[in-house]
């Protein structure tokens, strides 16, 4: 059995953390050949041949892959399906946009958000926001996933796979990039950060909720936010942790001003050690906390950001 | 142009399920189903295209139980203008799987000739989030997933998309699948009035045998289970404690 994994790589960048962890995820299936796709990809398939577990790198450097537009991205994955038995990526927004139109365009079901590979056919998912697990045996003769990074310790270092182009698949050219707007910043990556630290609702502004960035940046942290706080325009979208924005599993988790709706806690009820701060003591976040402190955010996180 | 948007029957996003007890799945039965709530979004975006003449007709599209002829009056009663219904399954605890709706979807599309399709971008039941981006491989039409603003202009929609690193705008060429993220819209409510009149709209009801499609599902449920659980915490008195705490478990 061969694995074909498709490698987050953004504007030419290895996304390892979540690459890796997808690696460490389907090892135990085969041989894991990684895809490399990319307006300039080859010093990410570079950095990823040395990821642990790596047979072999398929560089596809053009500029028709370059911002990860769906269409060419899966006709160039099924132009390469032949040869392995499982076809997966890292469960990033860019992988949930191509791998179902794959999995479509080769006749077999997408297999979301993996959490657990039981054997060749046979995967855990979480459903309805992480309140079920369910174990699935798939009959297709392709397995097409997406995996669940938080779920995975990442793969070491220390491979040196052979790096290969490969062939070109046609664009079938339906769309094209217009512009990105992406916040350059110098915090931890969301979903591999050791440490987050969440506002929700009750920040009340945009301007209130830098209370969280500070702390924030006190503990080394990445940034998150409920979707209520990026529904009211007090976080940008790329911060919303749950069901159907970021899942996150750090070390310590800190949800300020956040009530704790089903759909929140399927973001985050895998980390190690999570601290509620609410004014409410009958929030559902204190169901799932570790250590929970009833009271005034605004008198609380200042004081918490001095005495850490 | 033609809109066609498809709408699921969940569970409501406010209640918790629940699994059974015998492990063969989540229990709904007498449980309260909704319309999936990337779908209200979808249908939302779908009828304000009409409201500003860009769209001349929408027609709402579900695949399921028979029950799903509700979720469908909700589709009617926002402002859609017909609904198909496409029976494909008798047991409310059988899902679809998304390649077969996809399947069903390309069948009726083939002979609706929509220009454009707003789907939601993810079901909270299944959570696949997979069906728009099928439909669209079936199609061979281009998508833009993840919306969170649409403008059609002329033959393309330019589409903003909410993605890991931020937003990412994309112009797609007609027709196209959308599928709507959260901040796309927020869906209005259906007036009184509404729910009559969507009442007395058409709803025509189909099965999947009638478009030749095999719901088998490739995928079996071997078993469902509960998460583990958290054990319950500790309320903290003070932000001293806190910090003591959180120094006593070494993550500070």
């Amino acid at each position: 059995m061969a694995v074909l994994l498709l490698a987050e790589v953004t504007n030419g960048e290895l996304s390892r953390d979540a690459t890796a962890k997808a690696v460490a995820a389907v090892k135990p299936l085969g041989d894991v050949t990684l895809l490399c796709a990319g307006a300039s990809a080859r010093a990410a398939a570079d950095e990823a041949a040395k990821i642990d577990g790596v047979a072999k790198v398929l560089v596809a450097e053009d500029a028709r892959y370059g911002h990860r537009l769906a269409e060419p991205t899966a006709a160039l994955i099924v132009s390469l399906a032949g040869d392995y038995s499982h076809i997966v990526a890292p469960a990033t927004t860019d992988a949930k946009n191509v791998m179902p139109r794959v999995a479509a365009l080769l006749d077999v079901m997408v297999l979301s958000d993996v959490s657990a590979v039981i054997d060749a056919d046979t995967f855990e998912r979480p459903v309805y926001a992480g309140n079920a697990i369910q174990t699935v045996k798939s009959s297709d003769a392709t397995k097409v996933m997406t995996i669940r990074t938080a779920s995975f310790d990442a793969a070491g270092e220390g491979g040196s796979a052979d790096v290969s182009d490969a062939a070109l698949a046609d664009d079938p050219a339906l769309s094209k990039w217009v512009s990105d707007e992406v916040a350059e910043s110098d915090r931890p990556e969301l979903t591999s950060a050791g440490r987050v630290v969440s506002g929700g609702r009750a920040l009340g502004s945009k301007e209130q909720f830098a209370i969280i960035e500070t702390l924030a940046d006190k503990l080394g942290a990445a940034v998150g936010a409920s979707r209520a706080a990026v529904d009211s325009g007090y976080a940008p979208n790329d911060w919303q942790v749950g069901q159907t924005g970021k899942v996150v599993a750090p070390e310590l988790y800190v949800a300020i001003g956040i009530s704790g709706a089903i759909q929140h806690l399927a973001g985050m009820k895998d980390s190690k050690v999570i601290v509620a701060i609410n004014k409410d003591e009958e929030a559902p976040i204190f169901q799932v906390a570790d250590y929970g402190l009833v009271g005034d955010l605004f008198q609380i996180v200042p004081e918490l950001t001095e005495k850490l | 142009m033609k809109v066609l948007v498809p709408v699921k029957r969940v569970i409501d996003y406010n209640v918790k399920a629940r699994v059974k007890a015998d492990g063969s799945g989540v229990d709904l039965a007498n449980v309260k189903m909704s319309m999936n709530p990337f779908d209200e979004i979808a249908v939302e975006e779908a009828i304000r295209l009409k409201e500003k003449g860009v769209a001349t007709e929408v027609v709402a599209v579900s695949v399921g139980v028979k029950q799903s002829a509700e979720t469908l009056r909700t589709a009617l009663a926002m402002g859609a203008d017909r609904a198909i219904l496409v029976v494909a399954a008798d047991d409310v605890h059988q899902d679809i799987e998304p390649l077969a709706v996809a399947k069903i979807l390309k069948a009726i599309i083939d002979e609706e000739q929509p220009k454009l399709v707003v789907a939601g971008k993810q079901a909270i039941d299944n959570d696949m989030n997979a069906t728009g981006q099928m439909l669209s491989a079936l199609l061979g039409w281009s998508q833009a997933t993840f919306a969170s603003k649409l403008e059609i202009e002329g033959e393309a929609a330019k589409v903003t998309r909410e993605v890991d690193g931020g937003l990412q705008t994309i112009e797609v060429t007609l027709p196209a699948i959308v599928t709507a993220d959260l901040r796309l819209n927020e869906p209005r409510y259906a007036s009184l009035p509404n729910i009559m009149k969507a009442k007395k709209k058409p709803l025509d009801e189909k099965t999947a045998a009638d478009y030749g499609v095999d719901v088998t599902p490739r995928l079996t449920v071997v078993s469902t289970r509960e998460p583990e659980g958290r054990k319950a915490g500790i309320k903290v008195g003070s932000v001293d404690e806190l910090v003591s705490k959180l120094k006593e478990a070494g993550v500070v």
